[in-house]
């Protein structure tokens, strides 16, 4: 490796209000490397990618581009020195095409015929094939997210930042990730991956930096260097305990808690069947998870068992009361702008012990919002915190505590430990492992196969709206190829 | 920290306040008149003497009272009705029409009736928007605000044709009977409508801080989809709801003003009651408590703004200059502690 590094982060020190985000992270990216940025959440890997990508400006240190120190004011400053990123959450517009949305992206200005024909001539050199004339709406997931990458790499960028890219892709998508990835910098890039995962940094990145609470602990090559090493450093001396696995559910006579058949529901947006005849039954105490690729029907599937969307065709039958959890926390889950209580509130509705004949006891309300927070271990400052303050592994445990206080007889949730550090995501698994054994039908879903296996004692998959029950016992890569819809 | 946030909130429209008078006195001293003077009189106006308080500022605060609570009811639920000025003259073709009819009932008997036959009207005219809204998802703000123009056509058809005058020559319509006005507090021009508006906020606080349905509209409107999915609300019903009763308000407003200060129907009743309500609505910052000062503030400002024109001879209007830049400053405040928390929490 000799020359300056491509990309160069030096003490870079940020601090928001009154938390110290990044104190004296770095990063040094070189050319030919996929150098992977680990960390929990919260640790800064994100704030430590807005400063590459102009989108924040560091309190103090220094950003150098080719050894040169550049000051980027803006995410169009950082394009212009060839610094691009994707961020987690897809950025393109589903009423333009692809080359619109490139175009839009890049800001070139340009007549439509030629558009495609530049649009075309790019995804051919960057070996990344998109129809540029398809709308980015009617695009599958690995397609979009390619178009980010297409979109990122426009302005002839030499650094590509990927902030957790494959949370969304199966198993086998991501693999081909990972390879697009090592052969850009093959070409003389250099690529940052931002992931919690750590097999991926092991076998995907040349070089690994791990940040905790702001700084980097560790930074160094990946030959010779283990899964355990990188837990350690991204966790510090907090021990984990190893997760146990899924027992196989032995009850079989135990109540059937969630029976539905022939179900067939809608897409939110109206258009087409999202879940085609679908048939589960989960019983009490049984923990099913549902795989499946973003977009193929299991949200659908889930928010119709749990009675947030209509029904369009079948049978369904469930035990009331259901606790949803939805994944999206602060549009869905909280109204961030309410207090703790108030959000507890807003769950219990209008049987809750604290409501009588219409009129809302606060005192009565706030009590038990009290007991929850010291039961559920979630850290705020009390019940008339507002639910925004909460870091989102507090906002999670709190959704989680107001589930249980429904005492469900069903518990119905989506990436429930979506953007969690380890030990948050742990404290989210041992309580819906608690809800089972207590009788609990618990049906998630999660985009983390690892997560899919970890809980599910039954694994279903939904491919293009179509469920299919995975072998008892099934590999990774079997499930992988069910969620690609090859049959079992 | 409770107290704190309590005194941040009564500070901030009080700054506000200042700083629009600020820009008034700036705006009088470079178009040639006398601050010192034009302000004097018009806080002599507003506040000079009992009467001036309770016959100027009192009765124009009650209409803005009942619209702006109408708004904040509205807002609260995530429901932007911007039609109270239309809705104010529904409730007042409304009121002077019943009026008119039932002035030979025996005692006092009339009024309530009148003013529950207002408020239905307001709440009628804004079904139509309502419905709009839950059927095909019709923006509140365009159908409550282009309804105004249809009302203000309203009544100008009505003073012309059903409603006119008995001699048919003014475009108005005839005076209540005695039976049918709102009784006067002795010695002033204030009538008891105020008493109606004052309880119509209490009773808005209490609904939305101790009830159910209170919080439920609360929810509506900080975190619709929240509320859909985790509390299982029907958000365009609660909505709905709130409009209703957003108009209700506002037509009532309009009832009381014909049968407690006008006594009659005629055009250009409200000097813009329905507007103003909007920047008392803003200024209370969603508080129904909050309504009742700040409706009391604009009230004088409206009141002051005659005797100033009168006193000092400088034009009425100039006070929406001040009005105009309270709101500015306090959407400013909001804008900037908005931002700033957000920072915070990024």
């Amino acid at each position: 490796m000799t020359g300056a590094p491509l990309l160069q982060l030096r003490d870079i020190h940020k601090r928001f209000g009154t938390v110290q985000a990044l104190m004296g992270a770095g990063l040094v990216a070189h050319a030919g490397e996929v150098h992977a940025l680990l960390g929990e959440n919260g640790a800064g890997k994100t704030t430590l990618m807005h400063v590459a990508s102009g989108m924040t400006a560091p309190d103090t240190g220094a950003v150098l581009v080719d050894g040169a120190p550049r000051r980027l004011k803006s995410p169009r400053d950082a394009r212009a020195a060839g610094i691009g990123l994707v961020h987690q959450h897809f950025t393109s517009i589903a009423a333009l095409t692809v080359a619109e949305n490139v175009a839009l992206f890049a800001g070139w200005d340009v007549r439509p015929r030629e558009l495609a024909l530049r649009v075309t001539a790019l995804t051919k050199r960057l070996n990344l094939p998109v129809d540029p004339g398809a709308l980015a709406g009617t695009l599958p997931v690995a397609l979009l997210q390619r178009l980010e990458i297409v979109k990122a790499l426009a302005g002839d960028a030499r650094v590509l930042l990927l902030d957790e890219p494959t949370g969304v892709l199966a198993p086998s998508e991501a693999e081909e990730l990972l390879a697009r990835a090592r052969a850009f910098a093959e070409s003389g890039g250099a690529v940052v991956l931002i992931t919690h995962k750590l097999d991926e940094a092991l076998r995907g990145a040349h070089r690994v930096t791990v940040l905790r609470r702001g700084r980097v602990v560790l930074e160094r090559r990946v030959e010779g260097l283990g899964a355990g090493e990188l837990t350690q450093a991204m966790i510090g001396d907090a021990a984990l305990v190893e997760e146990p696995s899924p027992v196989a559910f032995s009850v079989k006579d135990a109540a059937r808690r969630v029976h539905v058949a022939g179900l067939e529901v809608a897409r939110e947006s109206g258009l087409g069947m999202a879940v085609r005849h679908a048939s589960l039954g989960i019983r009490a105490g049984e923990i099913v998870a549902v795989a499946g690729i973003e977009g193929s029907g299991q949200r659908e599937l889930l928010r119709a068992i749990a009675g947030v969307l209509p029904v369009f065709r079948g049978t369904r039958e469930v035990s009331q009361p259901i606790a949803f959890i939805p994944e999206n926390r602060t549009t869905e889950g909280l109204i961030p702008d309410l207090s703790v209580t108030e959000n507890v509130v807003l769950g219990l509705g209008r049987s809750a012990s604290w409501v009588r004949r219409g009129r809302l006891d606060w005192k009565a309300a706030g009590a038990r919002t009290a007991e929850l927070i010291a039961e559920f271990g979630v850290r705020t400052t009390g019940p008339a915190a507002r639910a925004a303050s909460l870091s989102g592994g507090n906002q999670q445990k709190l959704v989680i505590a107001r589930a249980f206080e429904r005492g469900p007889g069903v518990i119905v949730a989506e990436n429930p430990t979506r953007g969690l550090d380890v030990q948050a995501t742990r404290a989210v698994h041992d309580r819906l492992r608690e809800a089972a054994s207590l009788g609990v039908a618990v049906l998630l879903y999660s985009s983390d196969l690892d997560e899919v296996m970890t809980l599910g004692q039954r694994i279903v998959v939904m491919s293009r709206g179509t469920l299919r029950e995975a072998p008892p016992g099934a590999s990774r890569a079997e499930i992988g190829s069910l969620m690609l819809g090859s049959p079992a | 920290m409770r107290v704190d946030s309590r005194a941040a909130g009564l500070l901030l429209p009080v700054a506000s306040l200042a700083a629009g008078l600020a820009v008034l006195a700036i705006f009088f001293a470079l178009s040639g008149y006398d601050p010192v003077a034009a302000l004097g009189a018009m806080i002599r106006g507003a506040f000079g003497s009992w009467y001036a308080f309770t016959s100027g500022t009192l009765v124009r605060a009650v209409p803005l009272m009942l619209i702006a609570l109408g708004f904040t009811i509205g807002l609260r639920a995530g429901v932007l009705n911007i039609g109270g000025e239309g809705q104010f003259y529904v409730g007042a073709v409304a009121a002077t029409w019943i009026g008119l009819k039932l002035g030979d009932w025996p005692g006092s008997a009339a009024i309530p009736v009148m003013l529950a036959v207002a408020f239905a009207a307001g709440a009628l005219w804004v079904t139509v928007p309502a419905w709009l809204r839950l059927r095909f998802g019709v923006l509140e703000v365009i159908s409550t605000l282009l309804l105004n123009f249809v009302a203000e056509s309203l009544v100008s058809f009505m003073v012309q044709g059903p409603l006119q005058e008995s001699q048919h020559i003014y475009p108005q319509s005839d005076q209540l009977p005695v039976a049918a006005r709102l009784p006067a507090f002795a010695g002033t021009r204030l009538h008891i409508g105020i008493l109606l508006a004052l309880s119509c906020c209490v009773l808005a606080w209490y609904v939305f801080r101790r009830t159910m349905i209170g919080f439920e509209l609360r929810a509506v409107g900080r975190g619709p989809r929240a509320a859909r999915v985790t509390g299982g609300l029907n958000v365009r019903r609660l909505g709905a709801i709130a409009l209703l009763v957003s108009g209700a308000l506002a037509g009532l407003a309009g009832g009381v003003e014909v049968g407690g200060v006008s006594y009659a129907l005629y055009p250009n009743l409200s000097p813009g009651y329905g507007f103003t309500a909007i920047a008392v609505a803003l200024l209370a910052r969603q508080s129904p408590v909050g309504i009742v000062g700040s409706a009391i503030l604009f009230g004088a400002l409206e009141a002051g703004a005659g005797a100033m024109q009168r006193d000092a001879g400088v034009p009425a209007v100039a006070v929406y200059v001040a009005e105009a830049v309270t709101i500015l400053a306090v959407l400013l405040a909001d804008a900037v502690s908005l931002r700033r928390r957000d920072t915070v929490t990024a």
